[in-house]
């Protein structure tokens, strides 16, 4: 039993992950197709993986309702929105818009996904002002190039930044292609390091937190 | 009232709740943040079973006759045995597949893309060749691809690589480098703070933008009607609010 629980997991990791990282070594139409239909895969699993995810929030939030915790009426809310927008897309075959014509399930996505995205995601600018405006402080040389990297990217950023400070835009754009660049390939170097030396351990079986726990 | 108009009006509403949490944290928003939620969630199912479910397995398989499609429809069906505590075992099998396979894909693509790739892009010539025989260093600052950037991004991807490597103590000729690049680090969180700034001021002016085009006749003034109810909303809640404290113990 224990092969079965343990070290078959094991083993069915070291072979498919030997066998794609082979794969890209392999420059015959069967390999390609096998890439594509692995890609495939992954996303049907993936879609597995979604129902776990919704399940264990319906759980929460049925709990929370069932034994009428504080705030419950908002986890009425949640399911009336998740439903409701389930209904209207299977009603409208997951399709925003048939020849031209918004379906219902394009109004839901466009007078409530996108304003209430939109509008969460705006206000952080308040907040970040405000985190900025605290923190902004030009307490340190390093602070300070902080600071004057953010205010010269800003104004390169918009018009009036620019008919303020006519060099700002080329400054800002120099900023971002060239010194941003490159810390951003230097970063990338190093986390792409770490990603192999990790999927290395997981191949051979040294990294095994992804089965879980319980029982052997 | 038709879609459209209908539509306004709903947007307005729930673009001004979630702008209710700039006063403070009120019900009202709490509403609006739990319908986004549910709503994206359910956009999300909605979109996963059309083009998981019905594109990749339903389609292919009855259209088709693809019947290999039903391992991995079984792999995932391996991954629901989790609800079972008994055989929650085997769930292992469905995560040791897409562990392994995204690993072995990861391996040989990060190496090419973001190893050799960077490094052939950062390590390059110093002069350049102009016409048939003669050479040139371009000192253009706002040509990514200049000769002086190109030493300028050398150093930058050197620097910072050099600041995050411990193996050697960042003493003497070491710290310098070190310094260099903290000093490309607090440029580059600079300009990707200012970037993120500018980002969402386009997302508050488009917010914005709907809000005053909703304030038209045409639409029935939504903006200005629910502004007003939101607005008395809030005072009426905070009235209750300073009338019923929230018990302490």
């Amino acid at each position: 039993m224990i092969f079965l629980r343990r070290q078959l997991p094991l083993l069915i990791t070291l072979v498919a992950g030997l066998l794609f990282a082979a794969q890209y070594y392999v420059p015959h139409p069967a390999s390609e197709q096998m890439l594509t239909s692995a890609t495939k895969w992954l996303q049907i699993i993936g879609g597995f993986a979604l129902v776990l995810g919704v399940t264990s929030l319906f759980h929460l939030h049925a709990v929370k309702i069932r034994r009428q915790e504080a705030g419950w009426g908002y986890s009425l809310v949640l399911y009336a929105g998740m439903l409701g927008t389930i209904a209207v897309g299977l009603w409208a075959d997951g399709k925003e818009s048939i020849e031209g014509v918004m379906t219902s399930f394009g109004w839901v996505y466009n007078y409530m996904m996108v304003p209430l995205q939109g509008t969460m995601f705006a206000i952080l600018a308040f907040f970040i002002a405000s985190a900025a405006y605290r923190s902004f402080r030009a307490r340190s040389r390093e602070a300070a190039v902080l600071l004057v990297a953010a205010v010269i990217v800003m104004m390169g950023r918009v018009p009036l930044g620019e008919y303020l400070v006519p060099l700002s835009g080329d400054v800002a754009s120099w900023i971002l292609n060239v010194l941003n660049a490159s810390v951003r390939r230097a970063i990338l170097i190093g986390v792409s390091l770490g990603a192999i030396a990790l999927s290395f351990k997981i191949i051979f079986g040294v990294e095994r937190s992804y089965l879980g726990g319980g029982k052997e | 009232m038709d879609a459209t108009i209908f539509g306004a009006w709903v947007a307005t509403g729930l673009t001004l709740l979630i702008f209710s949490f700039l006063y403070k944290d009120n019900p009202l928003f709490k509403l609006a943040e739990h319908l986004y939620v549910g709503v994206s969630i359910g956009y999300t199912i909605v979109k996963t079973y059309d083009t998981v479910l019905v594109h990749l397995v339903v389609k292919p398989i009855v259209e088709q006759g693809e019947i290999s499609l039903l391992i991995p429809v079984g792999i995932g069906m391996l991954m629901l045995t989790r609800y079972v505590p008994k055989a929650a075992w085997m769930s292992r099998y469905a995560f040791a597949f897409i562990v392994g396979m995204g690993a072995g894909l990861a391996i040989p693509r990060t190496i090419s893309s973001f190893i050799l790739k960077q490094v052939e892009d950062t390590i390059r010539p110093l002069l350049s060749l102009v016409g048939s025989d003669g050479v040139t260093f371009s000192m253009n600052l706002l040509n990514p691809a200049s000769n002086l950037n190109a030493i300028i991004i050398l150093l930058g991807v050197s620097s910072v690589l050099f600041y995050f490597f411990f193996s050697i103590e960042h003493t003497g000729v070491g710290k310098v480098v070190a310094r260099t690049g903290i000093l490309f680090l607090m440029i580059s969180f600079g300009a990707a703070f200012g970037y993120t700034v500018m980002a969402r001021m386009s997302l508050l002016i488009g917010r914005l933008t709907d809000l005053i085009e909703y304030s038209d006749a045409s639409y029935g003034r939504p903006t200005i009607w629910l502004l007003m109810g939101i607005v008395g909303a809030l005072f009426l809640l905070s009235r209750k609010g300073q009338e019923h404290p929230p018990d302490s113990h």
